[in-house]
């Protein structure tokens, strides 16, 4: 959509909403929110800035593929449940620190870690299909880095081969 | 910040688990985080195959593990997040479960190796290991979980990467055959869920132990058998049991080998798996009001499957017929119930993960070699590779059910069983089926390996390949290895059957402290 008003409007509506969503996802821990919104709300900021200005440029400022975010984030959940087998207590336990920073004491918990991922799941995934729904055919098979599928594989015949003629 | 001072040992499970606990949940634990790495370096191709096969190896060897640890110790039960049973999710892995966990370990890893060579850099590109992984996830996560509705997520974990494994490669008849196949299994996900909600009101808890305990006192006025059906249905959709079966031939041929390999092996089987398990354990008054339904319909399975795979000409379609005729041979178990003929069911089930699996793989490679997937092009293959025709016919033997190989233990036990009890028809059925699967394999020995070539095709040079040999032969190995030797695996699955008939050392693993609350 090359409309003047979205073009001005999205890079800081996309801003804020990136702002936004880690609020929501902090705030989620004690209160309405969490990964999961949060992570939606972020990738719906990444929509309309793909909407604007082309899926390419969302790829270029999100920097790494949307499915390796949400591998990443698959990755830091399952880890965050796997820090309890070094404290003695069963799959998936909260566990706490209270370290102090700035003369602040900021609680940090495996419950966050494990919301982050969440949050880095959900963000991939949906940014994943709604840039591929954004996106134009052609440019779709060299930005998402797939390759067309091959015409034929050579390798594995499906159909049977043609009868042999039999003379006479 | 204050440590609460309320008493903490009425909601948490205060003991600190023992590492070897930890078995139970690290096989899902581990296929999840390989999945995740696998997402990740989704472009390397190069790195795939090598992240892969590592984390199937470790697979393997935790799963062995895991089922060492339980047939010497019984059940192991691990709650997530402290909290107590039945409030917190369990994972219980009993006898059953483990072995059917190590089996599936182990015919993924062979499937895997096998992916290297069947699945180019475009299938893996668009994701063939990190769906692999993912589908490992749910397969050991409904194998081990102790809690009905999280056997429901396993299940969607499963169906979700099956859908991505079925079009990988975007044809269109793949999108023709995952069409099927994802209709016919969400209907039978919807219905298993529905069940559950059931279930739920009822009982008022998912812990599969808790409801074992409590089916006793709530059966005079709970709708018990109408439950028990729901979930007969919704298991049997899964399993391709006669008649919702339909979409097992129609879909299983459009994938790649591998992935139709890894579909027939495992699949089916954790449908029959979640079948014995709440027929057999949480409600056997109700399965036994049920068993003559159960036992039409396993001697239709059984019949119609072999009748199918004779029919066939496609050499893909053939074997998803044979599976559907190992189905048969399951559920018979699971409609005699007694501890004989569910222990006949298990070992079927082990059986037929690797048998069925090395049946695609076998018809892949097939392929590869004679250049067609069908009956009528194939041919001369038994003087271009020897010992791959030896090894398919052991296989084919295996599958039909014939000694020496593993096809005949589970057979003779379930034929055992249902003459026991006079069910002389079913074991009719069973003769037959073996009889026909006999046939229609003999049919492929037959036409593909002995008769010459029907053309003259240009000799190509195919190499020799270990990503081949090696997955096939361990997999006969396997085979034959649990025919010539089969007092462990009998000995295990009449333990796995006896632990499910009385499932006091289940119950007790998840409640230490005695009874539900």
């Amino acid at each position: 959509m090359n409309t003047l008003i979205l073009r001005t409007v999205a890079p800081v509506l996309t801003a804020l909403m990136l702002l936004f969503s880690v609020f929501v996802l902090l705030r989620g821990h004690n209160e309405p929110g969490g990964g999961f919104i949060g992570g939606l709300i972020a990738a719906s900021a990444l929509a309309i800035y793909g909407i604007a200005f082309g899926v390419s440029a969302v790829r270029r400022a999100i920097r790494f593929h949307p499915m390796a975010i949400a591998g990443s984030g698959l990755l830091l959940a399952t880890l965050s449940g796997l820090v309890s087998i070094f404290a003695g207590v069963p799959f998936m336990t909260g566990l706490w620190i209270y370290p102090e920073i700035l003369g602040v004491e900021v609680p940090l918990a495996t419950v966050m870690s494990f919301d982050i991922g969440v949050y880095l799941v959900v963000v991939g995934a949906i940014t994943s299909i709604a840039l591929a729904l954004e996106q134009e055919e052609p440019e779709r098979a060299e930005a998402i880095g797939e390759q067309p599928p091959p015409p034929v594989r050579a390798k594995r015949p499906r159909k049977p081969r043609p009868k042999p003629q039999v003379e006479g | 910040m204050a440590a609460p001072s309320t008493d903490l040992s009425a909601a948490l499970v205060l003991a600190s688990p023992q590492l070897a606990d930890w078995l139970v949940v690290l096989p899902v634990v581990l296929m999840i985080g390989f999945g995740a790495v696998l997402m990740m370096v989704r472009k390397s191709v190069r790195l795939h195959g090598t992240i892969a096969i590592t984390g199937l190896a470790l697979l393997v060897l935790l799963d062995a593990a895991l089922l060492i640890r339980i047939s010497t110790y019984g059940p192991i039960t691990m709650v997530m997040g402290r909290w107590l049973p039945p409030f917190g999710i369990a994972f219980t892995a009993d006898l059953f479960g483990s072995l059917m966990a190590f089996v599936s370990a182990v015919v993924a890893l062979a499937a895997g190796v096998f992916a290297l060579r069947d699945i180019d850099a475009g299938g893996r590109r668009y994701g063939f290991f990190p769906f692999l992984m993912l589908l490992m996830a749910g397969v050991s996560g409904a194998f081990l979980t102790g809690d009905i509705f999280n056997l429901y997520v396993w299940f969607e974990v499963l169906l979700i990467s099956s859908f991505g494994l079925l079009i990988l490669g975007s044809e269109p008849e793949q999108i023709d055959g995952a069409l099927k196949y994802a209709v016919l299994n969400l209907i039978g996900t919807t219905l298993f869920l529905i069940a559950v909600g059931y279930l739920y009101a009822i009982f008022g808890t998912l812990n599969m132990a808790d409801i074992a305990g409590k089916a006793s006192r709530l059966r005079e006025t709970a709708p018990l058998v109408t439950l028990t059906a729901l979930f007969i249905l919704a298991f049997a959709m899964k399993a391709a049991a006669f008649p919702v079966n339909f979409w097992l031939p129609a879909s299983y041929h459009t994938p790649r080998i591998t992935v139709s390999a890894l579909f027939g092996g495992l699949l089916t089987k954790v449908g029959i798996y979640a079948l014995i398990r709440v027929t057999v354990m949480l409600f056997p008054v109700e399965r036994e009001e049920l068993s003559f339904v159960v036992a039409v319909s396993a001697a239709l399975t059984m019949v119609i499957g072999a009748l199918g795979a004779l029919a066939q000409n496609d050499l893909r379609r053939l074997v998803g017929y044979v599976v559907i005729a190992g189905i048969g041979n399951m559920m018979a178990g699971v409609a005699i119930g007694t501890p004989a003929a569910v222990s006949g069911s298990i070992l079927y089930a082990l059986h037929s993960v690797v048998t069925m699996t090395a049946l695609y793989l076998v018809a892949g490679e097939a392929a590869r070699l004679g250049g067609a997937w069908s009956l009528s092009g194939l041919g001369g293959l038994y003087r271009r590779a020897p010992w791959f025709s030896a090894a398919s016919l052991a296989l084919f033997l295996a599958a039909a059910g014939l000694p020496p190989l593993s096809g005949l233990w589970p057979k003779v036990a379930l034929l055992k069983a249902s003459l026991d009890i006079g069910a002389w028809w079913l074991a009719a059925a069973i003769l037959i089926s073996a009889f026909i699967v006999t046939l229609a394999l003999a049919r492929v020995f037959l036409l593909a390996f002995w008769r010459p070539r029907p053309e003259p095709a240009p000799e190509l040079a195919i190499a020799r390949d270990w990503r081949i040999a090696w997955p096939l032969g361990c997999l006969t190995a396997l085979s034959i290895l649990f025919g010539l030797f089969p007092e462990t695996v009998l000995d295990l699955s009449q333990r796995a059957a006896t632990g499910l008939a009385e499932p006091s050392a289940y119950i007790r693993s998840v409640f230490p402290g005695g009874a539900a609350p």
